[in-house]
């Protein structure tokens, strides 16, 4: 990467980080759905644990706390594809397609904001797990593949909602962009593990790539890894996907001038 | 009600009902997002049923209560923005000209929201008999079911008539949605009270009012006719409807100031 | 005066809108407005304009003074006055989402119209304002033209005699505009129906109203028909401009003494502009001060007085650009929480 290319993308970054954190309407829902959703499904459901067939040695809370932040990595993706929106509907996007001579730079700026975002709602997510008592078992190396693995789903996801941001530029393609990140990420093992699905949703579990990353991750923290390459196997295979998704959208959105 | 508002109340909720079936962006989503999460919470939870007391013959029957529910938010949200927006772009301005009565101007928006409270319903429930559901109390039942649906539209469409008043932007109002699904959760949506494991989540969900309006629908479903869960239901919407009714009373006149 | 006159007329004294939060956006008006007539209500944005439509129209209480429209009291019999009023108000208020026969079939059920006649009525009104073709269309798609074109059939539903139009051009093409105009005069002119209308269009003031009441921060600066306003002013208004931008000043300085009121006025353009003392003879002078004092000129003009020159001589503004696109400054804070009536009035509707 040139330093002019690198100094595009941080100056892209350091503008949505300081609009995110600068903007408590963006923050707070940010942090609180997360938060609230751990507490709905690792509060209200924990019976579930007793389900004859149910497998995860380190109880409820840990295992919905996985899904949590794995959802809560990919919204940050799409949320920082709103922004992208938001810059394109208001002609902010136009300006920094003529600013940047590389315009890879600008997809590489926001990749910057949807990390610093999930970051800052992992290190929340994170210390309110560790109250509430999520167990870790597995060693460093396997939680920092955790969050590897849920750093993979924001940049996917964000490159899945950059690439309709790019080509709709409007903030009216938002649902466009949330739905099917939210519908992939619910046909999978959220609430039991993969063998106590049934149905259709098994089905469409079992072929999800979502499940495979899910998985592994829910696996890493009890360190008891299993299937961890094939998860980052999927996901590295969803993010080379959804690159060239976005790449395209932006020659769509040069082509249309911004 | 006069002859005047006979006519009056009618043709402001055919406009209600028929411009939000002409906006498939609006009706879609409030039909197929709810069966979506009934589809994938049937289908993710249903080994709960095996759960020693789990009150419902399946999963399916339980959780089928959650889509009514969630036709009241979408009552809220949908009644509210309407209204919204009926302030931002002059129309309320407009019917205020006409000799049309406060109480006149916001039945109508109400029935019309009803009807297509009404209509969800419907389809929820042909859908999740379709897919399996038990459904005990036959067709004296299924009108019970209809009325408390309209009641629970009706209390919820209060809440978004009183914000739209309030507040007069549409944003604002939908700031109101987080706050209800807070109250959906945070209730016996997914697991009855006494399997709720967590202390401070099984005391929520028993003190939730929102519980009660769960206890009632699927009273309706499963374990024969139950005349305390249905009173405790009415009681709720009843109970709500009280509070806002009022309160929706006050910002509509502090709206409205015409002379 | 007979009891039909009566009806259609506004009287209004020392009407006062003062808003909790706010200023006086209405500060003392006295007006009176025959039957028959249009009168149009002349004012840059935040004047004052729409929160007077909306205080004669019933929808928002006055603070002090007294208004009669068709001879009812806007505080007291407020139904009385809705049931005589026809309004139009800033921005066409419509349902994106209905046909113009549906907001017709409405808007005729909710002024009782009896059913039988609400279909012929709705047809032969949407006829007359020239969207027969559009009726079964959604107003989503319809142009801003046809949306005021709506608006204005949808106020005449119960036939009143007085109507009210705020700002009804604001954002319409020339020839939109045209068409709305002719409609509005023939109202007037064949229906005997008295137009109160508001504008911040000098030209529709000038072509349309029989009589223009001028408006500036609350107050009325000025009354009269446009002819009478203008010969008021009697004189010419020069504008020059200079060459070279940076002589905009030397200029001025050189036109200051020619002017009748001492002052000279900077236009947006680069312009300098001065109401010229002695008028068209003057101008020779003119060029020869030019002329000795270096300033070289690329364009010289004359302009017989306009109403933007009354608003001018009255307020010591131009009424072109002041306040024009800022939005409207009626702070309807208050009694009107979300500021309905004040939307900024340049958008396109």
């Amino acid at each position: 990467m040139s330093a002019r290319s690198r100094s595009v993308a941080l100056g892209v970054a350091w503008r949505g980080l300081h609009n995110f954190f600068g903007n408590p309407s963006l923050v707070i829902p940010a942090v609180m759905f997360p938060l609230f959703f751990f507490a709905a499904f690792a509060g209200g459901l924990s019976n579930v644990a007793n389900v004859p067939g149910f497998d995860f040695p380190e109880g409820y809370t840990t295992f919905q706390f996985v899904f949590v932040l794995i959802q809560a990595s990919a919204f940050g993706g799409v949320f920082t594809g709103f922004a992208i929106a938001r810059d394109f509907e208001s002609g902010v996007g136009r300006r920094m397609l003529l600013a940047a001579p590389n315009r890879r730079a600008l997809l590489g700026g926001y990749a910057l904001v949807a990390a610093g975002r999930t970051v800052f709602v992992w290190a929340l997510l994170t210390a309110l797990g560790l109250l509430v008592g999520v167990e870790i078992a597995g060693g460093v190396a396997q939680v920092v593949g955790m969050y590897a693995l849920a750093m993979l789903m924001t940049l996917t996801a964000l490159l899945w909602a950059a690439g309709i941001a790019l080509r709709f530029r409007s903030l009216q393609a938002g649902p466009l962009m949330q739905t099917p990140v939210f519908l992939i990420i619910f046909i999978a093992p959220v609430y039991v593990p993969l063998n106590l699905l049934t149905g259709w949703v098994h089905a469409a579990a079992t072929v999800n790539p979502i499940t495979a990353v899910l998985t592994a991750a829910r696996d890493l923290i009890a360190g008891v890894p299993a299937d961890v390459a094939l998860a980052f196997g999927a996901a590295l295979a969803m993010l080379a996907f959804f690159a060239v998704w976005a790449l395209r959208g932006l020659r769509r959105a040069e082509a249309a001038g911004g | 009600m006069s002859a005047r508002a006979r006519t009056q109340v009618p043709e402001l909720a055919r406009r209600s009902f028929v411009r939000t079936v002409r906006q498939p962006a609006q009706v879609v989503p409030a039909i197929t997002f709810p069966l979506f999460l009934f589809a994938i919470n049937a289908a993710g939870l249903d080994s709960a049923a095996e759960l020693p007391g789990f009150p419902a013959p399946d999963y399916l029957t339980f959780i089928l209560a959650v889509p009514f529910l969630q036709a009241g938010l979408f009552a809220v949200a949908g009644l509210g923005a309407d209204l919204a927006r009926d302030i931002e772009t002059g129309f309320l301005d407009r019917l205020s000209l006409t000799p049309l009565s406060r109480s006149g101007l916001v039945s109508g928006q109400m029935a019309g929201t009803i009807a297509l409270g009404v209509v969800q319903a419907v389809v929820f429930l042909t859908i999740g008999l379709a897919a399996g559901a038990s459904f005990d109390t036959g067709a004296a039942g299924v009108a019970v079911l209809i009325l408390l649906e309209i009641a629970i539209v009706f209390a919820f469409g209060l809440i978004g008539i009183t914000a739209a008043f309030r507040f007069g932007n549409g944003e604002a109002v939908q700031g109101l949605f987080p706050v209800l699904f807070i109250f959906l959760f945070l209730s016996t949506m997914a697991l009855p009270a006494d399997l709720i494991e967590q202390d401070w989540f099984r005391t929520v969900a028993t003190y939730n009012p929102v519980s009660y309006l769960f206890d009632g629908v699927r009273s309706l479903f499963y374990g024969g006719w139950d005349p305390a869960a249905l009173a405790g239901a009415f009681g709720v919407a009843a109970g709500i409807s009280a509070v806002f009714l009022p309160l929706a009373v006050r910002a509509l006149n502090a709206r409205v100031v015409r002379t | 005066m007979s009891e039909r006159e009566r009806a259609a007329s506004i009287e209004v004294e020392g009407l006062v809108k003062q808003f909790k939060k706010g200023p006086r956006a209405v500060d003392g008006i006295d007006l009176h407005v025959e039957p028959g007539e249009i009168y149009g209500f002349l004012g840059p944005n935040g004047a004052g304009k729409s929160t007077t439509v909306l205080m004669l129209t019933t929808l928002l209480p006055p603070t002090a003074g007294s208004a009669r429209v068709a001879g009812w009291d806007v505080a007291r019999e407020g139904a009385r006055v809705r049931e005589s009023i026809g309004a139009a108000l800033q921005e066409a208020a419509l349902d994106p989402f209905l046909t113009a026969r549906e907001h017709m079939r409405l808007q005729t059920a909710l002024h009782g119209v009896p059913k039988s006649e609400r279909v012929r009525l709705g047809d032969e009104l949407i006829e007359r304002v020239g969207l027969a073709e559009a009726a079964d269309r959604k107003v989503k798609g319809y142009s801003g033209g046809m949306k005021r074109r709506l608006d204005l059939a949808l106020s005449l539903v119960h036939g009143p005699r007085i109507l009210f139009l705020d700002e009804p051009t604001t954002g319409l093409d020339p020839q939109s505009r045209a068409s709305l105009w002719e409609e509005v005069e023939r109202l007037a002119r064949e229906d005997g129906v008295t137009v109160f209308l508001t504008t911040q269009y000098l030209e529709e003031a000038d072509q349309l109203a029989n009589r223009v009441g001028i408006i500036d921060r609350g107050q009325i600066v000025a009354e009269g028909t446009p002819a009478a306003l203008k010969a008021q002013i009697g004189e010419p208004s020069l504008e020059a401009v200079p060459a070279e931008p940076e002589q905009r000043d030397a200029m001025a300085a050189v036109l200051a003494p020619f002017a009748s009121d001492g002052d000279c006025v900077h236009h947006e353009r680069g312009s300098v502009g001065v109401r010229l003392r002695g008028g068209d003879a003057a101008l020779a002078e003119v060029v020869r001060a030019l002329d000795a004092a270096d300033v070289a000129v690329t364009s010289l003009q004359l302009h017989a007085p306009t109403l933007d020159d009354v608003f001018l001589a009255k307020t010591g503004r131009s009424l072109e650009g002041s306040g024009d696109g800022d939005g409207d400054g009626e702070d309807l804070d208050g009694d009107r929480p979300d500021g309905a009536a004040a939307r900024p009035a340049g958008a396109p509707a």
